[in-house]
């Protein structure tokens, strides 16, 4: 009995050499300049997923740099960690303008890409390639999921608000593909704006029963706070960005009870979620964002990959990916057929917990969500 | 559109207008004196609001922040003065927006190293909360008021401190002949470093008193250094008043057309379209108002030492 059982675990342990193949990462993102909150929490919790599994990560090597948010940057950092530095497999890049720079190129190469964050709609859709897995959501997600939203709890009269950037025009679309009561105003800010008491002036007069934005970053926090200030009190809806971990912070109390979607939030109730949250605090002494929870994923989603199959073995790797065996810290997570993800999209409220604000869910938008954009993709 | 919107509107621009004046005062003081090109004023106006939201969070009193980001810029105004700037007066331009380009990347990833990525917390003073409602029924946010008081009372005090004090005749003397005025014994190099720690305080307490409306992160100067500029080329390069002026036309032009364009064209191509080419439209009209003050007068609207 012992024998065979030594047996076995020979066998077992051969196989394991046999496939573990060492994968060499180059994470792209962005780790300087205003957007750089983003890019730090998708490099934490990338790296955190490897240190927490040392043993599916031991043939893993990570090479990252900042692409400081400029797309010819990122271009010139993604060719040279594909010719100089070899590397098997690209992620990190935060921003839809970057990934559509890079990821094309990268796939065509034969490297594979893991997205942490941007999903532009083409490469869901008719440009979609059997090497790019998003790992986050489509652009559209958590714009469809606030228009959800705000259809089913009976909003009459919706002002929007979004920057002038493809984006933004993406988010407003989203929005409205699931929501179908009146606009009391559609707006586009300037990208970078930091002003926004003119639209404010609008919205008071506009007659809204909420208010939709989506402004990433610098531009959400500097308009929660001069609404706030400015007492309309028209309530806000946002997607997750808007009100994630990464700027509730600087945006203070006036976040308090604001509606924001997203697939991930701190409080969501599983096991592999719960070790994430506690793990990050007391790692980097602050609460995860949306970020860094699909950056844990990605990296994850590798780990799984990479004990699975050879990453030389690119038809096994691809294989691998595609049946997403992890644990994440959505719950339930699989792919559609255009490599993007089909998941549940939560509507969150601010709350404070103790001194701090964060995010409690509150009710789900969608179940087993996909995006608009996979019947276009050739992949079936 | 109702009278109280636009006069809402109006109101928002003479505020954003206010604090760009501020900013190009600063600016516009410092090429006319030293005839620099001192592209790291925005980081000075970083500084500022990075100082006052780090104190405010230390002590809970958003002025004492004020204060100690006044103190702060203008120290590191001189220190900069000093280390850096002082090298650069008899080079020609290039290299001086070569140097203070540098400027802006040691200063921006020197924040970022001392303050963290993330942007940080800067509330408004709880004495100018809330809003106040204004003849002809519109509430008016009592902090942009407050801002907009504040930024007039600085343009008065750089009036009277130009024209009517002895550091404001050496100033002017700075302007029109540098030689001389060291010839005749006063000490230029004291005086440059006073007018950049003066010109650095003014960018400090924009960034201060606009960071509480606003998210205080590094690279938050970039965006209103080119404005600032666009103001100091329209009001005319050196003039103090051409500042105020151009800095008032920028914002009222900039809030009025973010409102106005988009609604008018509205009435022609429906408003689905009107929005998104409305805001390209009116993205691009200070820098038209600008292209015709430059076409109808080269040198702005108040050339220096008129």
């Amino acid at each position: 009995m012992r024998k065979i059982l030594a047996a076995g675990l020979v066998t077992l342990s051969l196989t394991a050499l046999a496939t573990a193949e060492p994968v060499k990462v180059g994470l792209i993102t962005t780790l300087s300049g205003g957007g750089a909150g983003l890019g730090v929490d998708v490099r934490d919790g990338f790296m955190l997923a490897l240190k927490l599994n040392p043993d599916g990560a031991k043939d893993i090597t990570v090479v990252a740099e900042d692409d400081a948010m400029k797309p010819e940057l990122a271009v010139q950092i993604a060719d040279k960690m594909i010719q100089s530095e070899q590397v098997d497999v690209l992620t990190g890049i935060i921003w839809s303008n970057l990934a559509m720079a890079v990821v094309p190129n990268a796939v065509a190469q034969d490297k594979f890409y893991l997205s942490p964050n941007a999903g532009p709609s083409p490469l869901a859709g008719d440009k979609c390639n059997a090497n790019y897995f998003n790992v986050a959501y489509q652009n559209d997600n958590f714009h469809e999921a606030a228009g959800q939203y705000a259809q089913q709890s009976g909003l009459k009269k919706v002002f929007i608000m979004a920057p002038n950037y493809p984006a933004g025009t993406d988010s407003l679309n989203g929005f409205k593909r699931y929501y179908k009561g009146e606009l009391a105003g559609e707006v586009y800010t300037k990208l970078g704006q930091t002003d926004y008491a003119a639209e404010i002036a609008q919205i008071r007069a506009s007659g809204a029963d909420s208010v939709f934005f989506f402004l990433p970053g610098g531009m959400g926090i500097a308009f929660v706070k001069q609404y706030a200030q400015s007492g309309v009190g028209t309530p806000l809806i946002g997607p997750g960005f808007s009100f994630d971990q990464d700027v509730l912070a600087a945006i203070g109390d006036p976040a308090l009870g604001a509606k924001n979607t997203a697939s991930w939030s701190p409080d969501l109730d599983n096991p592999a979620n719960k070790a994430f949250v506690d793990e990050f605090k007391k790692a980097y002494n602050r609460l995860p964002s949306v970020y860094a929870a699909q950056a844990y994923d990605t990296a994850n989603l590798l780990i799984s990959a990479s004990t699975k199959a050879s990453v030389k073995d690119a038809e096994a790797f691809r294989a691998a990916l595609k049946a997403a065996e992890f644990n994440s810290v959505r719950g339930k997570f699989k792919f559609n057929t255009n490599n993007h993800p089909i998941q549940d999209l939560y509507v969150r409220e601010v709350v404070k917990d103790g001194d701090t604000l964060t995010n409690k869910i509150i009710a789900t938008a969608f179940t087993d969500h996909g995006d608009a954009y996979a019947e276009k993709c050739a992949m079936k | 559109m109702s009278t109280s919107l636009v006069l809402e509107q109006l109101l928002n621009g003479v505020q954003f207008g206010v604090m760009l004046f501020l900013m190009a005062a600063g600016l516009t003081l410092i090429f006319g004196v030293m005839g620099l090109i001192n592209l790291a004023h925005g980081s000075l106006y970083m500084i500022g609001a990075l100082v006052c939201a780090t104190v405010a969070a230390w002590t809970g009193s958003f002025w004492l922040g004020l204060a100690a980001s006044l103190v702060g810029t203008a120290a590191a105004g001189a220190l900069i003065e000093v280390a850096v700037i002082r090298r650069l007066y008899g080079r020609d331009h290039l290299d001086q927006v070569l140097a203070t380009f540098a400027l802006i990347l040691i200063l921006s990833e020197g924040a970022r190293w001392l303050f963290g990525s993330f942007a940080l917390y800067l509330d408004i003073p709880p004495v100018l909360s809330g809003s106040v409602e204004l003849p002809g029924g519109v509430h008016y946010p009592l902090y942009r008021l407050a801002i907009i008081a504040a930024g007039l009372l600085v343009a008065v005090g750089l009036y009277l401190l130009i024209s009517r004090t002895r550091l404001g005749m050496r100033i002017r003397a700075g302007e029109s002949d540098r030689e001389m005025i060291g010839a005749l014994g006063v000490d230029i190099q004291m005086l440059y470093t006073i007018v950049f720690a003066l010109g650095a305080a003014l960018a400090g307490m924009a960034g201060a008193m606009v960071g509480a409306l606003q998210s205080v992160q590094v690279g938050m100067g970039e965006p209103v250094l080119i404005l600032a500029f666009v103001v100091i080329v329209i009001g005319g390069i050196g003039s103090v008043r051409g500042a105020l002026v151009g800095a008032l036309l920028v914002g009222i032009i900039d809030t009025m057309g973010r409102i106005l364009l988009p609604q008018m064209l509205a009435a022609v191509i429906g408003p689905a379209k009107a929005a998104g080419i409305g805001a390209a439209i009116a993205s691009m009209s200070i820098y038209v108002v600008m292209a015709l003050v430059l076409a109808l007068k080269p040198k702005g609207l108040f050339p220096a030492g008129t």
